[in-house]
């Protein structure tokens, strides 16, 4: 059974006050997590909302020591540190239970610039947990494409909608062996703790990619993050599963839409509700770049649901 | 008392074995040729239990940087070593690295950068990292590669403040010499445990390198530029006090030979720098009155102590493995020129540019420039 929201722990590791936007569903997310991870940790960040909106040198929001580093180093940074404390443990200069050792990082941070690092420290399965909240664009820097942003997309460096749809980095770390792999949003808290409680109790390589709607970017309204990010799930856009040792399996209400016991809703309401994909609308080829957009959500259920039936 | 032990080793064994008297805690490794040896060698130390320690096999150097970085910040001893291009590649942890005081120490063995390729010794790599705020020796012996980089822990340590170490590719890294090591409880004499005033503690939440205003920014990179040029004395006493202990010298910031009454003083670093002490000797049997000046110390650059050691009236011969590009000449002639201007005007500085690639130096060659450029 899924944590009840009204059952996640009291401890808050996102202080109040903090530079973040209305709505902002990273720090909505992070506030789940620090509930399932306690103070006991170690953060790292690379350059995006989450550093731009943590507070002045040398206080931060976040109730973590966090360290800010170089943009393309979230895989081998966070490699440094937990190498570092198990080896001072094991020295004795280090006392007490070991940190959970973990980055709090954007798409651009993991999915482009951050790829490789990440990449090569999935391989070593070193012992760490990489969160990417993906609010599906460089929302940071005033929304850019990345490789996290959907077919259809509008933002400043895809003026006409991006052309290319978005790769399934959570799919990609999963295929490089690591014991933990999974996929939430800001909607299902209890889904997203249960995941993160999990994650902190298994040595080696984790991942969990949050899907994080900005109001910003996607263009809707402030408060509607939480719906958005619930629709993104009832649509297919985004598919909440997770895999334990290769094997995937799909969570509420993803499971019904794979398993084909419930439809998942037609795109259209989703992709209206936000500016960053309705101005296609207004082009003459509307119909056929909607019907883009419903194709890649097609495919990439159809593709996850073949994927989980390998077991090996 | 133990007595040293004297064996054969390259630079690269000798770097591997400083690093693993220093009690290192975590090593971050990616090769690249000429360098690649001491990571193999760490490595092999780790796995067999002669180190306890952690060797990360990283994918490039940008993240060898960045791992060695992040652990010195959770508060390990940390090393990594690197080569020309991967230097560069680095080129921005480097800056976290200073500018986050973190006491990481580096081996970079010099080689020329692509492209096009070359897999041989010239100083580019080193000299186009000057400006990052990283200490730097450059080293002319096994030996010396051996003592500075137990001599760079403990300043990296006491200031807060990266060290690289150089020397050549080959000419070094892969030629044999004899190796004194000293008794390992000789260099635990002169390098206790790193014991750093701050980490990343989960006991003590604060930030690191987060955003700062332009006032207390402007003031972090002022703290580093006085920090770099006030490690000086404590450059000196790394190396007298390692002096006292092992009996072993190979100059502080400078290393000088047939200095005193010298009226054409050489003037250049690493490997070449050894040749020269016989390149001098062929010049004294000609009675040309040569000498030697070699800055051990590239950063910071020891102005008070060149100025105070040239003799009166010294042609200066600098010999640059490097290019100063839009320069006519190399990057330590300009370094030199702009410490003397105003202090020392009695003394003439001339300079060429060799070696690069690789091109041998031998000690005739070198005599024979120092030579020709008496009569320019």
């Amino acid at each position: 059974m899924t944590t009840s929201i009204k059952k996640l722990p009291d401890i808050e590791q996102v202080l109040s006050g903090n530079g973040a936007c209305g709505g902002c569903p990273a720090t909505m997310a992070l506030r789940i997590v620090g509930k399932a991870l306690g103070s006991n940790a170690i953060m790292l960040l690379t350059p995006s909302c989450s550093v731009a909106s943590m507070g002045m040198t040398p206080k931060l929001g976040y109730n973590w020591p966090g360290i800010n580093i170089c943009f393309a180093t979230a895989g081998s940074s966070a490699s440094g540190i937990t190498h570092a404390v198990e080896i001072l443990k094991e020295k004795g200069r280090l006392q007490g239970e070991l940190p959970t050792v973990f980055s709090w990082v954007g798409d651009g941070g993991t999915y482009d610039i951050g790829f490789q690092a990440l990449s090569a420290a999935a391989e070593r399965n070193d012992n760490m947990i990489h969160f990417c909240y993906n609010n599906e664009a460089y929302s940071n820097t005033g929304v850019q494409r990345s490789g996290a942003t959907p077919r259809g997309t509008f933002t400043t460096t895809t003026p006409t909608g991006k052309r290319q749809p978005k790769k399934n980095m959570a799919l990609l770390m999963l295929e490089h062996n690591i014991p933990y792999v999974a996929t939430a949003t800001v909607a299902y808290p209890g889904d997203l703790y249960d995941k993160v409680v999990k994650a902190k109790n298994i040595p080696g390589m984790k991942y969990i990619e949050i899907l994080a709607p900005c109001y910003l970017g996607w263009q809707f309204d402030m408060p509607e993050t939480v719906q958005l990010s619930r629709m993104a799930v009832k649509s297919g856009a985004w598919l909440l599963w997770e895999a334990e040792n290769g094997k995937i399996s799909f969570n509420n209400p993803s499971s019904l839409i794979i398993s084909g016991k419930k439809g998942a809703d037609p795109v259209d309401e989703y992709v209206m509700k936000q500016g960053r994909f309705n101005r296609l609308l207004k082009g003459p080829d509307a119909e056929s770049r909607i019907a883009e957009i419903q194709g890649d959500i097609d495919r990439e259920i159809a593709f996850m649901r073949e994927r989980a039936k390998i077991t090996i | 008392m133990k007595a040293a032990q004297v064996i054969m080793a390259t630079g690269a064994n000798a770097a591997a074995l400083a690093v693993k008297s220093a009690r290192v805690d975590v090593v971050p490794g990616y090769p690249i040729t000429p360098q690649t040896s001491i990571m193999e060698a760490m490595a092999a130390m780790v796995e067999n239990g002669e180190m306890n320690a952690r060797f990360i096999p990283v994918e490039g150097e940008h993240s060898a940087m960045a791992a060695a970085v992040a652990a010195s910040a959770a508060g390990a001893r940390v090393f990594t070593a690197t080569s020309a291009n991967g230097l560069l590649y680095m080129h921005e942890v480097l800056h976290m690295a200073s500018g986050g005081r973190l006491p990481v120490v580096m081996v970079n063995v010099n080689r020329g950068i692509f492209a096009p390729w070359t897999l041989w010794a010239d100083h580019q790599d080193s000299f186009a990292q000057r400006d990052t705020g990283w200490i730097q020796y450059h080293c002319s012996s096994n030996q010396e590669v051996f003592n500075t980089i137990l001599q760079a822990f403990r300043v990296a340590e006491q200031t807060n403040i990266p060290v690289m170490v150089n020397f050549d590719g080959f000419a070094i890294s892969h030629c044999l010499m004899p190796l004194t090591l000293p008794p390992q409880e000789d260099i635990d004499r002169f390098l206790p445990p790193h014991e750093p005033e701050w980490r990343l503690d989960p006991a003590n939440p604060s930030s690191f390198s987060n955003v700062t205003m332009a006032a207390e920014y402007a003031q972090f990179r002022q703290m580093l530029s006085d920090d770099i040029i006030a490690s000086i004395p404590l450059v000196k006493q790394a190396a007298q006090e390692y002096k006292d202990i092992t009996g072993m010298w190979d100059g502080d910031t400078i290393d000088t030979y047939r200095l005193e009454d010298a009226e054409v003083v050489a003037f250049a670093v690493n490997s070449m720098a050894a040749e020269l002490k016989l390149s001098i000797d062929i010049l004294r049997e000609q009675g040309i009155k040569a000498g030697l000046l070699r800055p051990r110390l590239y950063l910071p650059f020891p102005a008070e102590d060149i100025i105070s050691a040239l003799p009166q009236n010294a042609q200066v011969m600098v010999l640059d493995r490097n290019y100063n590009y839009g320069h006519p000449g190399g990057i330590l002639a300009s370094e030199l020129k702009s410490v003397l201007f105003g202090r020392r005007n009695d003394i003439t500085v001339k300079n060429r540019v060799m070696g690069i690639g690789g091109i041998d130096l031998t000690r005739r060659f070198m005599a024979a420039e120092i030579r020709a450029m008496m009569d320019e």
